[in-house]
């Protein structure tokens, strides 16, 4: 999933510091997953929002509204009446819901609360992980199941370089070589040889240096 | 046969071989590169020309090549993967050949991280095994990195790489290196070593696969100023093993800077006499290039072999 984090507070309130009336809408997807854009931190970043008001004497007024995926153009004509009178939206999604909604409410000044990370997972409650690089062209079959491309800090496609000490990557003692996690899951399949093949350079035209990408699936579209 | 350099002609011709490194500056001036080159010009066979190490802004190793060249002593151009495109190498490659720099040394760079633009984006294009094979490609092939045909002069270097006997996972770096070697390396300088016994378990295995056979493993050695140059390395630098034992030499030394040489030219001694498959020495004194003629002359390594550039390309 999307993992993002949101903004601080004050950073958010300074943005909307000449608003009188505010749109915060937050995102049922990825953000609700990770605990930084669902209904319930939409509702705490609003009434954070009007305390910080209220306290300068400013008072702000403030409408919430989930969607169910913001990266829907679907679920967001619900939203149509409700931005009519904001001087601005806040948009708790990712970086594609904000997109979505900034299409949509051409005149509307739209406001991002969160900074989008990277897509992950967690690892304990609280705590979330880079794991995929989008590479575009997948090759986990060749590396143990272990993305190189986004794991590794040099995206080392013959690694490990010279860095590896102690199962650690040279750029801090909590990161994990993902090449030292390579080279022991291959050989714990019996495939050493497998990291013997000198990778090619890779085809980055299929990652974001191609332009932005587009997936087209003709079997399912409609009309 | 004619030789793709000077380094190259006396790694072939079974000699000892002695290169050093000089460090280009964080200025636009290259006056401190041609005293340290003019000093070590007749203790060296070949002097490395690091780039941007440790991330570091420095001149470009390319252009203090030129000057170094200038003084007489054959550059060994460092080129990191991390700060160009494969546009932007090849783009360097052909210009450092048309500068007249024959050695080549191909490594991934040390992580931004650690520089003095920590905020800056890394490239990583293409890593380390896949400049070596496309340096190779681009002259045995006449082929540039795409595939897309060369079709006058080719870039005709002597291709080096590095190994590192003291990063992890241990076993792999054997293979590491015979897949470097694959991929089109001919010689090889290592990390600074400091723990010779783990040295010699690397080159042991080395030598069961045959792959000093193949390529020339130039032995990296760094004279040490203080005890607390040999601590710093110790716990801050990445993939090197620095023994205890070191660190209490220098420390309960009269003279450190003089033990720290001792040591070193005892090592040098060391891994030529008593380690077979090594054939030279990669002397890394970093930031202190002055002491490298004491040091090739007090191991015995001077007067350096003389190469007729007739027998170059």
């Amino acid at each position: 999933m999307i993992i993002a984090q949101q903004k601080p507070l004050k950073d958010i309130a300074a943005l909307i510091s000449d608003c009188k009336k505010v749109l915060l809408v937050g995102c049922a997807g990825c953000v609700t997953v990770c605990l930084a854009g669902g209904e319930k931190e939409t509702e705490i970043m609003a009434s954070s929002l009007r305390m910080m008001r209220e306290v300068e004497g400013k008072p702000l007024q403030t409408v919430t509204y989930t969607a169910t995926r913001q990266c829907d153009p679907e679920y967001i004509p619900p939203m149509d009446e409700m931005v009519k009178d904001v001087d601005a939206i806040i948009s708790l999604a990712c970086g594609v819901g904000v997109q979505y909604m900034a299409e949509r409410y051409t005149d509307k000044w739209l406001i991002p609360a969160l900074d989008t990370k990277f897509i992950g997972g967690s690892t304990v409650h609280g705590e979330w992980v880079e794991k995929c690089g989008l590479c575009g062209e997948c090759i986990l079959h060749k590396t143990g199941g272990i993305c190189p491309i986004i794991r590794c800090s040099k995206s080392i496609l013959n690694g490990p370089c010279g860095g590896s000490q102690y199962g650690k990557c040279e750029i801090s003692k909590d990161v994990d070589c993902a090449w030292q996690l390579i080279y022991d899951k291959m050989k714990a399949l019996g495939k050493l040889d497998k990291l013997m093949e000198i990778q090619p350079p890779k085809d980055w035209s299929k990652s974001r240096d191609g332009g932005p990408r587009k997936a087209v699936r003709e079997d399912v579209m409609i009309g | 046969m004619k030789y793709l350099s000077k380094l190259h002609k006396i790694l072939d011709s079974g000699q000892f071989a002695v290169t050093a490194e000089i460090g280009p500056p964080k200025h636009a001036s290259v006056e401190g590169v041609k005293h340290h080159a003019h000093m070590m010009k007749d203790y060296v066979d070949a002097t490395n020309i690091t780039d941007c190490q440790t991330a570091i802004v420095r001149i470009s190793s390319i252009a203090t090549g030129v000057h170094v060249l200038g003084c007489g002593i054959e550059p060994i151009v460092q080129m990191t993967c991390r700060d160009r495109n494969r546009i932007a190498m090849q783009a360097d490659i052909l210009g450092a050949y048309c500068l007249g720099m024959r050695n080549m040394l191909c490594l991934s760079g040390d992580h931004q991280k650690f520089g003095n633009h920590p905020t800056s984006k890394n490239v990583y294009d293409v890593d380390s095994m896949q400049l070596i094979q496309s340096l190779r490609r681009m002259r045995d092939d006449k082929v540039f990195f795409s595939g897309e045909e060369i079709k006058e002069q080719e870039p005709r270097f002597f291709i080096g790489a590095v190994a590192n006997p003291f990063a992890d996972p241990f076993e792999y770096r054997i293979d590491r290196l015979e897949k470097k070697v694959e991929a089109g390396a001919q010689f090889i300088q290592t990390q600074c070593i400091f723990d010779m016994e783990r040295f010699e378990r690397f080159m042991e295995k080395v030598r069961e696969r045959g792959i000093d056979q193949r390529v020339h493993i130039l032995a990296g050695l760094t004279p040490l100023k203080s005890w607390r140059a040999a601590k710093y390395m110790q716990s801050n630098v990445s993939g090197m093993i620095v023994p205890d034992s070191i660190v209490e030499r220098l420390k309960s030394a009269e003279d450190p800077k003089k033990e720290g040489v001792d040591l070193c030219i005892e090592q040098i001694k060391y891994v030529k006499e008593k380690v077979k498959g090594v054939h030279g020495v990669h002397v890394m004194a970093i930031a202190w290039e002055e002491i490298v003629p004491e040091i090739v002359e007090r191991s015995g390594l001077y007067p350096r072999p003389q190469v007729d550039p007739s027998e170059l390309e």
